[in-house]
């Protein structure tokens, strides 16, 4: 992990944001999971996203679970607070900061064993309470630290490198969220960082409940022949449905499109999430159709992958909570204490 | 004729009812009208675990000399429910007194012949008067609390102020109940004896200007005076009215008054896992944070306790305690959680508990704790229980300092980072064992860190080395000896004659101990005692203990938890502390203090203490 320093010279010609800082500011660590992780790429489209999006770096807050995919918030955005919490219940560890205060923007990273089996519970109800985060699921249907067992989210049927059969159902993540209310879903491929980079920028963007699966092959225990999470297999059965252009909402809209190609949604901020369809119609505005085609892909062993689902005027917990316009943990004692007059209002009316 | 007991401002009324029958206001109505003839009462629920239709009982002591613990015995009984009555009747001291609904005749044999029966058609008067099935029900409550009060001499006035204060603007309604009171008031006149009850309340100006009110209230009230900003909670017997009670003060305090925006967050969590998840992620954030629950939520919470105290995340705990273990008597109360709570998690885990003997201290503590729990960057416990947390207890006035302010801890902030202090997030810089925080956001390039579950050294790297993992074990430990000493101190009652012999107790065993100590001074026997109120234990407690031969230690579980853990935390000979243990799911008694405690003295003045320690 932190052992092996990163040398901290930028070279001079690394272009800066707006924010002004350059990409290399946006990493962590030097990762220590195996050569070829498809988190790493995960991990790499994170630090592309947000120096993308010139967000500060100091103002994202990583939050994650324990597995392989929870110890990768170590090895992007260094110069943020991170939480690596217990396995399974990040989620509600990144709803009380979230409570705490609203203005950080929150990146949640997780993996299926954490966030599909000990912490099914606890995904479901982050995404129906709203809370305006990006959840990403770096799943690769198996448990990695531990050598191999197999994960909640790996298919019926698909073979572990020790040749057995998974004769359970698996947990399809994505269906869950937009069930449970996510109002951002989308499903992604580590190995495509063209399709996942603006997929994480608008989920970043999002103001509400993100989540993203991104199939993320495990090179030591799930990448043989058999396995549904191997590089061949997610990339000979990848259906994507759309490539999306994040633009930001205080960007000039350069680039044009052939009309009749390209969906426009427009988010509440502004920003606008261009779709660049991939052959079929599809309306990712439609819940019940965003389930249908999922569901079907599921049926035919496809991975259908780009933006599922998305509510362009999602409401987050603040706002159903009706809380105050600046992050609680910045009120003053004079705004949380109501002093002694209202006290001995209070004893009065209990005698 | 059986004798009567006679006695004006010190007895028992106990009243049995139905649950969900609309009995409980009217009942509180009974103990609130004698409070407001200045004299003190004890009101006590003791209810099952369920909503509708299965028995349910009020305990009310009257007491003058201000004995606010659970007496023990009734000496009159209000008999309404038809389920329980043998077990009620059975209940009644000789020569006490049975109330009764004599609507319906019934046999000799129901009764007993050492007690005093006074029998009022109360469904008769009820359906004579009333035709709603809603309202006979209801009114038929307020018509047993209007004979009550001829009986036992209760001002009406102060009934009749009672309805105007708690119906204020609704005029039909305090008619409607003065009609209901005056009913009942009407047909004890005519018919019954004006000697038959020898149990007399009168006016006494012993109240004071004690407030009377709930613990869980009480605690709820004290987070919002302590800066809590999120509460994360799940429901759970007997601590769910805290988090609601939290909300309504939030409701009536915490809104800005332009925007009308709300200044906290409140979060009914899918679980108790999710619930102190929640309260460590606003903690970590900056934000005050608590939870409230009972010791099956506390179970459930452990992992995350473990994990709030090695990370050094600033949690309150709102423990409110029931019978256990597991389910165990989810109504009744027990300080059994003290073990699990103290040593919860697994390794090497120790934590900070509270312990409040009333609803004053459950406002204190509770505000208390949000800034130790800051102060010390661990989770904090406040060790309510049922006694306090669900039954109205007079108490002292709640009062705030003017010239207190919050104290967030040792928090870093972007000025001190840029004036190129030191930052180590577990370097400890003043030698207390507290190392300083950042919360997220602070710096646009320094004082950011990893927090984990995981150790690691100073500087919050990862790592399993030996000496860095035993350095932070040390270090931990230097901040428990420092919790030990901000927390609050034992409060010691000194017996007026010197002593050998102590007695240490804690919590809502105060007024009954309080009690004990009275009875056991008036049979003779000196008794010096310590009220513990925080673990880790201050160092005048081991003194204490030295200080005598014996010391009883008194509590409300089968285990002995707190004497374990003094035994464990001073080193001491166990045969030096002796055990009174009540856990039966009532309230500890002073006669059942007394009674242990006067035995356990007999039997040490038959052998010499010499020769018992051997």
């Amino acid at each position: 992990m932190t052992y092996i320093a990163k040398p901290r010279l930028h070279h001079p010609s690394l272009v800066k944001n707006k924010a002004g800082y350059t990409r290399r500011d946006y990493e962590g660590a030097v990762s220590t999971l195996c050569a070829g992780c498809g988190h790493d790429s995960i991990s790499a489209a994170i630090i592309q996203a947000s120096y993308e999006l010139d967000v500060l770096p100091h103002q994202i807050a990583k939050l994650s679970g324990i597995g392989c995919s929870s110890k990768a918030p170590t090895y992007f955005l260094g110069a943020s607070h991170g939480f690596n919490t217990v396995h399974g219940r990040m989620p509600s560890v990144m709803t009380g900061a979230n409570l705490a205060n609203k203005n950080l923007v929150y990146m949640g990273v997780s993996g299926d064993g954490d966030s599909a089996s000990i912490g099914l519970g606890q995904f479901a109800h982050i995404m129906r309470r709203g809370v305006n985060m990006t959840y990403i699921v770096m799943n690769n249907g198996v448990y990695g630290l531990t050598k191999g067992q197999f994960s909640a989210t790996a298919d019926k049927g698909s073979i572990s490198k020790k040749g057995v059969a998974n004769s359970d159902e698996s947990i399809d993540l994505v269906s869950l969220a937009i069930l449970m209310g996510a109002t951002f879903v989308g499903r992604s491929f580590s190995g495509d960082k063209h399709q996942l980079v603006p997929l994480i920028k608008a989920a970043m963007d999002h103001k509400g409940a993100a989540f993203l699966d991104v199939i993320s092959p495990c090179v030591a225990f799930n990448n043989h022949p058999g396995s549904t999470k191997s590089y061949d297999y997610v990339r000979e059965h990848n259906e994507a449905l759309n490539r999306i252009d994040f633009i930001d909402g205080r960007d000039e809209i350069t680039t044009s499109y052939d009309p009749g190609s390209v969906t426009t949604v427009q988010q509440h901020d502004g920003s606008l999430l261009r779709l660049r369809k991939l052959g079929e119609e599809y309306d990712p505005s439609d819940k019940v159709a965003a389930m249908k085609r999922v569901q079907e892909g599921m049926q035919d062993g496809e991975v259908v992958t780009g933006l599922l689902y998305v509510d362009a005027t999602p409401k987050d917990l603040h706002h159903h909570l009706n809380t105050v316009d600046v992050p609680l943990n910045t009120l003053s004692d004079a705004d949380l204490c109501p002093g002694l007059p209202a006290l001995d209002r209070i004893n009065a009316s209990l005698r | 004729m059986p004798q009567a007991i006679a006695a004006v401002n010190d007895f028992v009324v106990k009243f049995a009812n139905v649950n969900g029958s609309g009995s409980a206001s009217a009942n509180e109505l009974f103990a609130r009208s004698i409070l407001r003839m200045g004299v003190p009462v004890s009101p006590r629920n003791i209810f099952p675990s369920n909503i509708q239709g299965l028995p349910t009982w009020y305990e009310v002591r009257v007491t003058e000399k201000g004995h606010l613990g659970r007496r023990g015995g009734v000496d009159m009984m209000v008999a309404m429910n038809p389920q329980t009555w043998a077990e009620d009747v059975k209940e009644i001291e000789p020569g006490g007194y049975l109330f009764y609904d004599s609507t319906k005749p019934m046999a000799s044999s129901m009764f007993r012949e050492d007690i005093n029966v006074i029998g009022v058609p109360l469904t008769a008067i009820t359906n004579a008067t009333y035709s709603d099935a809603r309202q006979r029900q209801l009114f038929k409550n307020i018509i047993y609390v209007g004979a009550l009060s001829v009986l036992l001499g209760i001002d009406e006035t102060e009934i009749q102020r009672l309805f105007g204060e708690q119906f204020k603007g609704k005029e039909k309604l305090i008619d409607s109940n003065v009609k209901a009171m005056n009913l009942g008031r009407d047909w004890v006149k005519q018919h019954v004896d004006a000697g038959a009850v020898k149990l007399k309340v009168r006016r006494a100006d012993n109240v004071g200007d004690r407030i009377f009110v709930e613990g869980n209230n009480a605690a709820a009230l004290g987070a919002v005076y302590g800066g809590a900003t999120v509460c994360a909670w799940y429901p759970i017997t007997p601590s769910s009215s805290l988090a609601e009670a939290f909300q309504a003060h939030c409701k009536k305090l915490r809104h800005d008054k332009e925007s009308g925006k709300a200044k906290y967050a409140i979060v009914q969590a899918e679980d108790e896992l999710a619930s102190i998840g929640i309260v460590i992620g606003a903690g970590w954030n900056g934000s005050r944070a608590f939870t409230s629950t009972s010791g099956p939520g506390i179970s459930l919470m452990t992992e995350f306790i473990g994990l709030a105290s090695f990370a050094e995340v600033p949690a309150v705990i709102v423990n409110v305690q029931r019978g256990g273990p597991s389910t165990g008597m989810p109504t009744r109360t027990q300080q059994s959680d003290l073990l699990s709570s103290a040593y919860a998690s697994n390794g090497d885990t120790k934590h900070v508990l509270l312990f409040p003997e009333d609803p004053k201290e459950c406002f204190d503590f509770t505000a208390d704790a949000l800034d130790l729990a800051d102060r010390l960057q661990t989770p904090v416990f406040v060790m309510s229980d049922l006694d306090i947390g669900m039954n109205h207890r007079l108490c002292q006035p709640f009062h705030w300092d003017e010239q207190r302010v919050i104290d967030r801890g040792k928090v870093m902030t972007a000025a001190d980072l840029d004036a190129g202090k030191t930052f180590g997030r577990y370097l400890d810089v003043d030698g207390d064992g507290i190392p300083f925080r950042t919360y997220p956001s602070t710096h646009p390039t320094k004082g950011a860190y990893f927090t984990r579950g995981t150790t690691k050294d100073e500087y919050a790297r990862y790592s399993e080395e030996g000496a860095v993992y035993v350095r932070n074990m040390e270090r931990l430990q230097k901040k428990f000896v420092t919790a030990a000493k901000i927390a609050p101190q034992p409060i010691r009652y000194s017996s007026p004659k010197p002593t050998r012999y102590g007695v240490i107790y804690f919590g809502s065993t105060n007024p009954s101990m309080v009690e004990s100590l009275e009875q056991l001074e008036a049979g003779g026997n000196h008794v010096n005692a310590l009220r513990v109120r925080a673990f880790p234990f201050a160092q005048s407690v081991e003194e204490f203990i030295h200080e005598h031969d014996r010391v009883f230690v008194v509590e409300q579980n089968r285990d002995a938890q707190l004497r374990t853990m003094l035994m464990s935390e001073f080193v001491l000979d166990g045969r030096k502390l002796m055990p009174v243990l009540h856990y039966d799911g009532t309230p500890i008694t002073a006669r059942f203090i007394t009674a242990d405690i006067e035995k356990k003295l007999g039997q040490l003045k038959v052998v010499p203490f010499e020769k018992a320690a051997s």
